[in-house]
């Protein structure tokens, strides 16, 4: 007992640690992918303080945070104290609380003259209701951004806020259904094992279910409130969102949430849809492993989870924000329904797979890798066809029929 | 806005094709911009390190300077055109009878409020002697606001830095 809870808080430490300073830096990159993108150059001065080095502005996140922490916090009088004080905190634990049972990497030896089971690296391995944990926690978010945009008080924050509530709520229910056909192939709710189902097969989820994989990206994007779909806080449209009114500490407290969030849908992305720690020829599939092969597992992880952030970074400056309406149409209109068809038909590939298999005289998952591929294909045309996500509801203009325009009637 | 003016000529918005719908094209376009500029080159000005580079140093409107003669006298005569054109009434000067035979006046004193001057070049314009002229130095700064009221020995001062690179624009003869 002593044992696992020393080990726990160990890796709390470690986690919590290596978050809060992974947060800072993934901040630095985020300004210097984005000066990268706009032909800038971005912060490059800030090094080491009272000296001309300047290490490419490593020193920038520390600056930041101390300004951070320096600066007055202003609690404007028309708040209501205690939500506006309990919200940030809210959204911070929430977005901490999700690393109990993320995996960062398979597990450790059991050296250090600690004999038993070799260290799982997840902070709590013992947790069987994974997946439902996060959602669970992932939620709090919610409340966050509701609390602090009703508590201060204002229209602007306000707006942000339900706009923030409406697609948080919409978004959770592709991100279950693509998390669902996840579940169904390997069985289990546990991050551990949802990992060890695809380095067993050495099939990742992303192969067999890519309509899966794509709603389920998507629907991320949308959770972590990012662009394309930053609605809650769209700078050029409602000052600053929800935490407008939000100074010092505090406004730390929600932006770190909101990087934390995309670090937390990076890694759920790479575990659920990319395999996890497994590497096709480099980490195997064994439970126990010595500490060579434990450590690339570990590298493997978090370079794929770089990977999706710089992808994350990317996207920001790729595509334009979507309009509200057209928001809430891809999460219903699109997502959920692509998120039920691969649900079925992996649910009817578990059931029949292998008589069919057996039958055709090909391996299950390559079918059911082909088969994936095609309802993709399938999905994406009927929805390109069926068009759901565009709407013109501007104003008829009625022209002369003569004119050099649109005919009688017709939208312009 | 009639709709029924022929002046106006009306757009039709494109179709989208099954491919534009699919967003797929919009997908791949997106990134590829992305990606060119991510790995093209920088347009930041590193400055200090870096000048920024100004493409016709006796085009830009820099800085004052007030030109001397051939004789290393100051050319202005007081006039005073300079003054009435100035828009933004930062140039002061106290004549006195010249100590010189070929003028009759010449500036005693010769302030310019650079933070007041706007940098039109009204006063280069109206000078009838090229005595005014506005160079290409551009990183104007100072501790204090009275530090940045130069006078006639640092307009004059600045003529002595910048002769060699920027030439006097002189086009009226040796009228000064």
């Amino acid at each position: 007992m002593e044992r696992v809870a020393i080990e726990a808080l160990i890796k709390i430490v470690i986690l919590i640690g290596g978050l809060m300073t992974a947060a800072a830096y993934l901040v630095l990159l985020e300004r210097r992918v984005a000066a990268w993108i706009q032909d800038r150059r971005g912060p490059n001065r800030v090094g080491i303080p009272l000296t001309r080095i300047r290490m490419f502005g490593l020193g920038q996140p520390i600056a930041d945070g101390v300004k951070f922490l320096f600066k007055e916090e202003v609690t404007p009088a028309h708040v209501d104290k205690f939500l506006y004080w309990l919200a940030p905190m809210a959204i911070f634990t929430g977005a901490m609380a999700i690393y109990a049972v993320i995996p960062f990497g398979s597990v450790l030896p059991a050296s250090f003259g600690l004999e038993g089971e070799p260290i799982r690296l997840v902070v709590a391995p013992g947790i069987d209701v994974g997946m439902i944990y996060v959602f669970a926690v992932s939620g709090i978010a919610v409340y966050g951004v509701l609390l602090g945009s009703w508590a201060s008080n204002n229209k602007y924050s306000f707006l942000g806020g339900m706009r923030s509530g409406a697609q948080l709520v919409s978004y959770e229910l592709p991100l279950g259904l693509g998390l669902l056909g996840v579940v169904l192939m390997s069985g289990s709710l546990r991050l551990n094992e949802i990992i060890a189902a695809q380095a067993r097969s050495g099939l990742w989820n992303v192969l067999v279910q890519p309509l899966g994989f794509v709603v389920f990206v998507v629907a991320a994007f949308a959770e972590a409130e990012r662009l394309p779909f930053d609605l809650p806080e769209c700078e050029q449209e409602l000052v600053g969102g929800y935490h407008t009114e939000y100074s010092g500490i505090k406004l730390m407290m929600y932006l770190v949430a909101e990087f934390v969030h995309m670090v937390t849908a990076s890694f759920l992305i790479a575990i659920l849809f990319l395999g996890g720690w497994h590497f096709w020829g480099l980490t195997g599939w064994e439970e126990n492993v010595g500490w060579p092969i434990a450590l690339v597992r570990i590298a493997v992880l978090l370079a794929k989870v770089m990977a999706l952030i710089l992808f994350f970074m990317l996207a920001r400056w790729s595509w334009p924000r979507f309009r509200f309406d057209q928001l809430m149409s891809i999460a219903w209109k699109v997502l959920l329904p692509w998120g039920m068809v691969n649900v079925v038909v992996v649910a009817f590939w578990i059931e029949y797979g292998d008589r069919i298999a057996a039958a055709v005289g090909l391996g299950n998952q390559v079918l059911m890798a082909v088969t994936g591929l095609v309802v993709l294909f399938l999905s994406w045309l009927v929805v390109t066809r069926a068009d759901p996500t565009s709407s013109d509801n501007r104003p008829l203009v009625v022209l002369p029929s003569d004119g050099p325009g649109p005919a009688q009637g017709e939208r312009s | 806005m009639k709709e029924a003016d022929k002046g106006i000529a009306w757009v039709r918005e494109p179709e989208l094709g099954l491919a534009g719908k699919s967003y797929l094209l919009l997908f791949v376009e997106g990134l590829t911009t992305t990606f060119k500029h991510l790995l093209g080159p920088k347009q930041t000005v590193e400055s200090p390190e870096q000048r920024h580079e100004i493409p016709d140093p006796l085009l830009y409107r820099g800085v004052h300077r007030l030109n001397r003669d051939e004789r290393g006298r100051v050319k202005c005569v007081a006039c005073f055109l300079c003054a009435t054109a100035c828009p933004a009434h930062c140039i002061d000067i106290v004549a006195a009878e010249s100590p010189w035979s070929d003028r009759q006046k010449y500036p005693e004193s010769f302030t310019i409020d650079e933070l007041r001057c706007i940098y039109c070049g009204m006063c280069e314009e109206a000078c009838p002697v090229d005595a005014i002229e506005l160079t290409s130095l551009y990183d104007l700064v100072g501790k204090s606001r009275e530090e940045m009221i130069f006078d006639k020995e640092k307009l004059l001062s600045i003529y002595d830095q910048t002769k060699d690179a920027e030439p006097m624009r002189t086009r009226r003869g040796d009228e000064g």
